[in-house]
């Protein structure tokens, strides 16, 4: 992965997000929903279809919002933006919450949620990014893996700059999110 | 160059590719009315493979019975293409590609690792002995065809000699549901493409594949995967672009300048929009007179397993030079003028894209070509 620069990563957990490993924002309420609520706040968006999504959906755009916030570099409207994601536990949060719907009425705005690609559908809406994009399940986070993976976007010149991490969010609402921003190193 | 080694489908038309692929061709579809209360509360159109089958093939083979049906018919059909693989060869990749894996787990455990997907795929690995790490593609409808992406990638970089991909899905109460609070379920077996389509069927299948690194010459009748790509609408997460924006890069990026493709297989899902979305696609392509053809009327749509069943097929099409006709579709009715068949005709084909679409914003197309 010699051809691959990361040159910005946002990690989020236990309600606090950094920035390139520098504090970026922190908030006491540790749970899921209340703490994603104070970073939407802080951030400052008027986004009508975030309310909308699923915890893994709102994490994962939450923190794409920070990792390109300030990257004008990156254009939108392209097809040359990658998105290489990955978790343990797919949508098995909202699994859970769609399952307990079935027995009365099964929502179709749940459902939709029970695919973890989706969150990479929300960020493509929102940058109007057309790329090669990529959802991986696997057991433990490996970054190497991801990034190697992504190199061979680079090297078959499908992508010119990628967003490459991991979003999870398990059955209980444990989150962490770590994604990085990576471009061609020439 | 990477090209196709071995196959395998499971389906109610047959538990062979070529039994699956004889079933088609002579116009059978594994879609009945189904009355499992276990799956749906109302009766309902569906591809279902035979409980009572699956047992006389599970006789067949001891110490299968701690496994899930998922994972049953999954070491069932990889057992039969790995003859001539070393599975147990760090340069053997595994790729397991599925939207839901054992959902229908969910209401029966509340330990949640029964029902995660790198679980599943590593059971299924430890039965065979693969040492490479089992990775799992999760990208709703387009799964299939990103696991043969993935897995091209992974070769064409040097990591894997042969990567075995598996595609699964079984229904359960769970998907049957959503796509019916969807409203998108067809009250008859599915018309892909036809005027009159209002739906789609869902179907129960599992497929594997071994795709291999070329190390001589070609034989006769050898499938290479060529290219492939996948690209996002930025549109909507549940409903496809009008104009078929991702799909239409998707097939661009697959295909760069080359146009001279001999037969499409479609997604096909007979949904009013999706239909008309790949229309459009494959119209501003440049690709409006090169015969299309759908599956979802013989097999529904399997979901995880949809773009390794129905590239298998694809594949013997092509080595028996038959484009296949698109069952359901009596009389074609789409937004922009292609080229659908409704029945098997005879041509030569050599050079032929797979197309699949899906929730997410999601489109893939791949490429084969068929050499000597």
């Amino acid at each position: 992965m010699d051809n691959i620069q990361v040159i910005k990563e946002v990690t989020i957990e236990q309600g606090k997000v950094k920035i390139n490993g520098l504090d970026f924002f922190h908030d006491e309420s540790l749970e899921i929903g209340p703490f994603l609520k104070c970073l939407y706040k802080k951030l400052d968006l008027k986004y009508s279809k975030y309310y909308k999504m699923d915890y893994l959906c709102k994490l994962g755009f939450l923190a794409s919002e920070v990792l390109l916030n300030g990257e004008n570099d990156i254009l939108t409207d392209s097809d040359d933006v990658a998105i290489v994601l990955a978790n343990t536990s797919s949508s098995l949060h909202t699994d859970v919450k769609y399952q307990s719907s079935i027995s009365e009425i099964p929502s179709p705005s749940v459902f939709v949620y029970t695919l973890p690609n989706i969150v990479i559908g929300e960020i493509s809406i929102r940058n109007k990014f057309y790329g090669e994009h990529m959802f991986f399940v696997q057991s433990t986070y490996n970054k190497t893996e991801l990034l190697d993976y992504t190199a061979t976007l680079f090297a078959s010149g499908s992508c010119k700059q990628a967003i490459v991490g991991w979003l999870e969010v398990d059955m209980e609402g444990a989150y962490c999110a770590n994604l990085m921003l990576c471009q061609k190193n020439n | 160059m990477v090209y196709i080694a071995a196959h395998n489908i499971i389906s109610p038309l047959g538990w062979t590719s070529e039994e699956n692929f004889q079933q088609v061709v002579s116009d059978k579809s594994g879609i009945k009315l189904c009355s499992n209360r276990n799956i749906s509360d109302s009766d309902f159109q569906a591809s279902l493979i035979d409980e009572g089958v699956l047992k006389q093939k599970l006789a067949e083979h001891s110490g299968l019975e701690n496994y899930t049906k998922l994972e049953q018919l999954s070491i069932l059909s990889i057992k039969s293409i790995i003859k001539s693989v070393d599975v147990k060869s760090k340069r053997t990749g595994f790729i397991f590609s599925t939207t839901k894996g054992n959902i229908d787990q969910l209401h029966k455990h509340t330990n949640p690792s029964d029902v995660l997907l790198a679980s599943c795929a590593q059971k299924i690995a430890d039965y065979f002995g693969f040492t490479s790490k089992a990775q799992v593609v999760s990208n709703a409808c387009i799964s299939g065809l990103a696991a043969f992406i993935v897995a091209k990638r992974y070769i064409d970089a040097g990591l894997y000699e042969n990567v075995v991909i598996l595609g699964a899905d079984v229904l359960s109460k769970f998907i049957v549901s959503g796509f019916q609070s969807f409203q998108s379920l067809s009250a008859e077996p599915c018309k892909p493409f036809d005027t009159n389509r209002n739906g789609l069927t869902l179907g129960e299948g599992v497929a594997s594949l071994v795709l291999s690194r070329a190390t001589n010459e070609t034989s006769s009748q050898t499938i290479e995967l060529v290219n492939g790509a996948i690209r996002n609408d930025a549109n909507h997460i549940s409903g496809p672009s009008r104009t078929g924006e991702g799909l239409f890069r998707a097939i661009q990026a697959t295909l760069k300048d080359f146009k001279s493709i001999d037969a499409i297989c479609a997604h096909g899902t007979a949904t009013p929009f999706n239909d008309d979305m790949e229309s459009q696609a494959i119209y501003r392509s440049g690709l409006a007179t090169v015969p299309v053809f759908g599956l979802k009327g013989y097999f529904g749509h399997t979901l995880g397993a949809a773009g390794i069943i129905e590239s298998i097929i694809s594949i013997l099409a092509m080595q028996k030079n038959i484009v296949i006709g698109t069952k359901g579709l009596l009389e074609q009715g789409v937004v922009s003028d292609i080229n659908v068949v409704k029945e098997n005709e005879t041509k030569e084909i050599t050079e032929f894209l797979k197309l699949m679409s899906g929730f997410g914003g999601c489109n893939a197309a791949i490429y084969f070509k068929k050499h000597g």
